[in-house]
């Protein structure tokens, strides 16, 4: 990840033409755009398709970028137009509309069997257990690694995208609801069951490492 | 007269937590947030989770880049500066 500051020098460098300036912009979004792009496309193969393409218009369009938004943002925001095109033609149904976005959420974040009381209302039953206790290399671990992978993966294609873009990517809540056209209060709901969901699938691995 | 103090609890804490590290909950909401923490082990580790989550989130790392893509592309950008 290319942080702001240094944004800046990079698009001076791209600008006059400085072919390592652009390795180094791929090297450091590619992987991001690709896992972004497979949340439009049925393939991982259409996906690369979709980067290629955003790359190529990233070559011949930087000299139209304003620095209104990072460039970061502006970059995502080619592939996102490339990848939706290409995710209709491949007829996956694209979700574009707010409503669309929250279907099949519901539900509590947290099974409410582990508390106890009122519903909606509970105490802690089975509390979470404390993960400072656990060894700092099962935390970081290749293994928890790729079940975050996995785990993000699985998730439904807009809590996916949110997660990716604010967490991974490190984008602004405003710049996610402005690429995704979603609401504050949507993009906040899908990124909390995105979270939620990861926490899950966290504390049951480190269960199992007990 | 007597105020009500607002009262949160645990399983109501699961579903604020991102609207509260986003910090999008009224004042009254969050200070009845930061009562409860100060009280419960349990949500305050909850909080920690979730935190913990968006940092090993943050830190996933790429995926290998094949030097021949980068070589590739680097070659499309310097042809097409040369053609401008």
């Amino acid at each position: 990840m290319i942080d702001p500051a240094a944004e800046d020098a990079l698009v001076a460098r791209l600008r006059a033409g400085d072919g390592l300036a652009f390795r180094e912009l791929v090297g450091a979004y590619q992987t991001v755009l690709l896992r972004l792009a497979d949340t439009f496309v049925p393939s991982r193969a259409v996906a690369e398709e979709v980067v290629q393409e955003t790359w190529i218009a990233v070559i011949q369009g930087i000299d139209r970028f304003e620095g209104r938004s990072s460039l970061k943002t502006w970059i995502v925001r080619i592939l996102m137009n490339i990848a939706r095109t290409r995710g209709v033609r491949e007829r996956r149904t694209v979700p574009i509309s707010s409503l669309d976005a929250l279907s099949g959420v519901g539900g509590p974040v947290v099974s409410i069997d582990r508390f106890v009381g009122p519903p909606g209302r509970g105490a802690w039953a089975w509390p979470p257990a404390a993960w400072a206790e656990l060894p700092e290399d099962c935390v970081t671990s290749a293994e928890t690694k790729s079940l975050v992978v996995k785990t993000i993966s699985a998730l439904p294609e807009q809590q996916r995208r949110v997660v990716m873009l604010r967490d991974v990517e490190d984008c602004s809540a405003s710049d996610v609801c402005d690429l995704l056209g979603l609401s504050e209060v949507n993009q906040r709901v899908l990124l909390h069951r995105g979270r939620s969901t990861v926490r899950a699938a966290l504390e049951r691995h480190f269960g199992e490492q007990r | 007269m007597i105020l009500r103090r607002r009262v949160v609890v645990c399983q109501q804490w699961t579903e604020l937590v991102t609207d509260y590290l986003e910090g999008a909950l009224p004042r009254g909401l969050m200070r009845a947030i930061d009562r409860h923490l100060a009280d419960c082990p349990h949500c305050t580790e909850y909080l920690n989770q979730m935190r913990r989550t968006i940092q090993l989130v943050g830190e996933l790392s790429d995926e290998d880049l094949p030097d021949d893509l980068l070589d590739a592309l680097q070659r499309a950008f310097e042809e097409h500066r040369r053609n401008t």
